[in-house]
């Protein structure tokens, strides 16, 4: 089994890791670049907890090899933050109290951006099926869909 | 285990042949990751196609679409072209997943998966898709139909793959639709589904149709009675009960925990019936 050397931009940065051929981008964020936001809920695309964006568009980072990295512009949740001033979604998830154990606020932070990057005026039927893909045991969802409107709304500039 | 990234479809083809059964492609994942982890799949080599030429590309062609095997759902929902052409087809392909699989799921890793409940199959043979396979001795079309033999089998030989998926053009007042049943509203396996495709004719009757089923037996049916039962017809009541009627006699789903026989059944004539009605509307409306 031969390692595989991959160079990658990972929030903005040009980094590079050597992983094992059947590796997932998830354990190479965690265990090769020390990133540990990303968490594993299931490991099998069903929870979203995994969740990054890749070129783009965001992925269950556990149904990713770490060796696809190669070449691709990579977001994480620790990328959101400008030093420490969170980002809005981080700041409102944590006043209007979005979270609760937070095993899976990371991905869903990732995965609101993106679509706020995209449609910055969501409805509240938008926001649950983008979201579809990131479950949650704590808090049953509607705090989430607040905070990501109230978010929307203050990056909006209203 | 080894990643392998060929620099043309003649290595990967190459890779293929001289590994057969022991290299598997690399599409989006979303179906090998999961069998790789769970160990129902231990392939030696990954062959990974998605950096090669042409395969993440939509190209108009001959009036209709060529869909590259590496174009994820979330780009095929994109593409205005393809959703005004095959709304159906790109309906069917939106369905797969999350957002995340969306970012990642390919229609050709649907098809080679082989599984009886893929989403965007039957809509693919209600369009009389084709798809493009590559092999040692070089580049074949094949029906979509054709290539699921039954849960987990496709009939492509060692050393082909799958470059792309070809959606033909098709007359002004023609379009298509597709429903799948799932007890929730997001992320869950068709317990059944149907796929129509319609052309209507100068005074708005169905000139031909293609009426599908997923789910319902080891692989995608085509039901020709079904598609006979609307032809000729406005689709009015009678018409579309004769087409539920002939999608439940050719439905032959097994019992699992997700539905039972007759439920399948009863859904696969509801679901066509549907289906063909949306598609009527998309046609009329053209
Ligand atoms: C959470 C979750 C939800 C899902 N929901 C749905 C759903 O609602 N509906 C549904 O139908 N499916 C669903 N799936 C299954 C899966 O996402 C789809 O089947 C998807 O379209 C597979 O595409 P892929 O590109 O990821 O394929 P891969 O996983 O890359 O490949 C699948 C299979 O096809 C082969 N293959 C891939 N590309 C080619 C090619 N070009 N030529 C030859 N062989 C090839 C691979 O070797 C592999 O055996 C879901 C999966 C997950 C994890
Ligand atoms: S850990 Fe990736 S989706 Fe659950
Ligand atoms: S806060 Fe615990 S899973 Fe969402």
């Amino acid at each position: 089994m031969k390692n595989i050397h991959v160079s990658t931009t990972v929030n903005g940065d040009e980094l590079e890791f050597v992983c094992a051929p059947g590796e997932t981008l998830l354990d190479s964020l965690r265990d090769r670049l020390g990133l540990k936001g990303a968490k594993e809920g299931c490991g099998t695309g069903d929870c979203g907890a995994c969740t990054v964006e890749m070129n783009g568009e965001i992925v269950c980072s556990c149904l990713v090899l770490g060796a696809e990295a190669e070449g691709a512009d990579l977001r994480t949740v620790e990328g959101m933050a400008t030093g420490d001033k969170l980002h809005a979604l981080q700041r409102i998830f944590i006043d209007e109290a979005a979270l609760q154990c937070g095993i899976c606020t990371p991905g869903i932070l990732v995965a609101a951006q993106t679509l706020l990057e995209r449609n910055p005026d969501p409805s509240e039927s938008e926001i649950r099926y983008w979201l579809a893909g990131n479950l949650c045991r704590c808090t049953g969802y509607d705090k989430i869909v607040r905070a990501v409107q109230s978010a929307a709304a203050e990056m909006r500039g209203a | 285990m080894q990643y392998l990234k060929p620099q043309s479809i003649e290595e990967a083809a190459d890779i293929l042949s001289r590994n057969a059964g022991k290299a598997r492609i690399l599409a989006g994942g979303t179906d090998l990751l999961v069998q790789l982890k769970s160990g129902m799949i231990e392939p030696e080599m990954i062959v990974d196609i998605k950096h090669l030429d042409g395969m993440h590309d939509i190209t108009e062609e001959d009036g209709g679409y060529r869909v590259g095997a590496a174009v994820p759902g979330i780009k095929l929902g994109q593409h205005a072209g393809v959703k005004a052409l095959w709304p159906g087809v790109v309906e069917a392909c939106e369905l797969i997943g999350s957002t995340q699989i969306q970012g990642r799921c390919t229609m050709v890793g649907n098809l080679c998966n082989g599984g009886p409940a893929a989403d965007s199959v039957p809509a693919m043979v209600a369009a009389d898709a084709t798809v493009r396979i590559a092999g040692p001795n070089g580049a074949r079309d094949c029906a979509v139909f054709d290539v699921p033999t039954g849960p987990g089998k496709i009939s492509l030989e060692p050393g082909e793959f799958v470059t792309s998926v070809f959606l033909p053009a098709r007359p002004a007042r023609a379009s298509d639709a597709y429903l799948r049943f799932i007890p929730r509203t997001e992320m869950d396996i068709a317990v059944a589904s149907a796929g129509v495709s319609l052309e209507l004719g100068e005074d708005g009757t169905i000139t031909a149709a293609r009426v599908t089923l997923g789910a319902v037996g080891p692989k995608v049916m085509l039901v020709e009675n079904a598609a006979r039962a609307i032809i000729g017809t406005t689709l009015d009541d009678d018409a579309a009960e004769a087409l539920a009627a002939a999608c439940r006699d050719a439905a032959s789903p097994i019992d699992d925990k997700r539905g039972t026989v007759e439920f399948r059944t009863q859904v696969a004539g509801v679901l066509a019936k549907r289906a063909a009605r949306i598609a009527m509307t998309r046609a009329g409306e053209k």
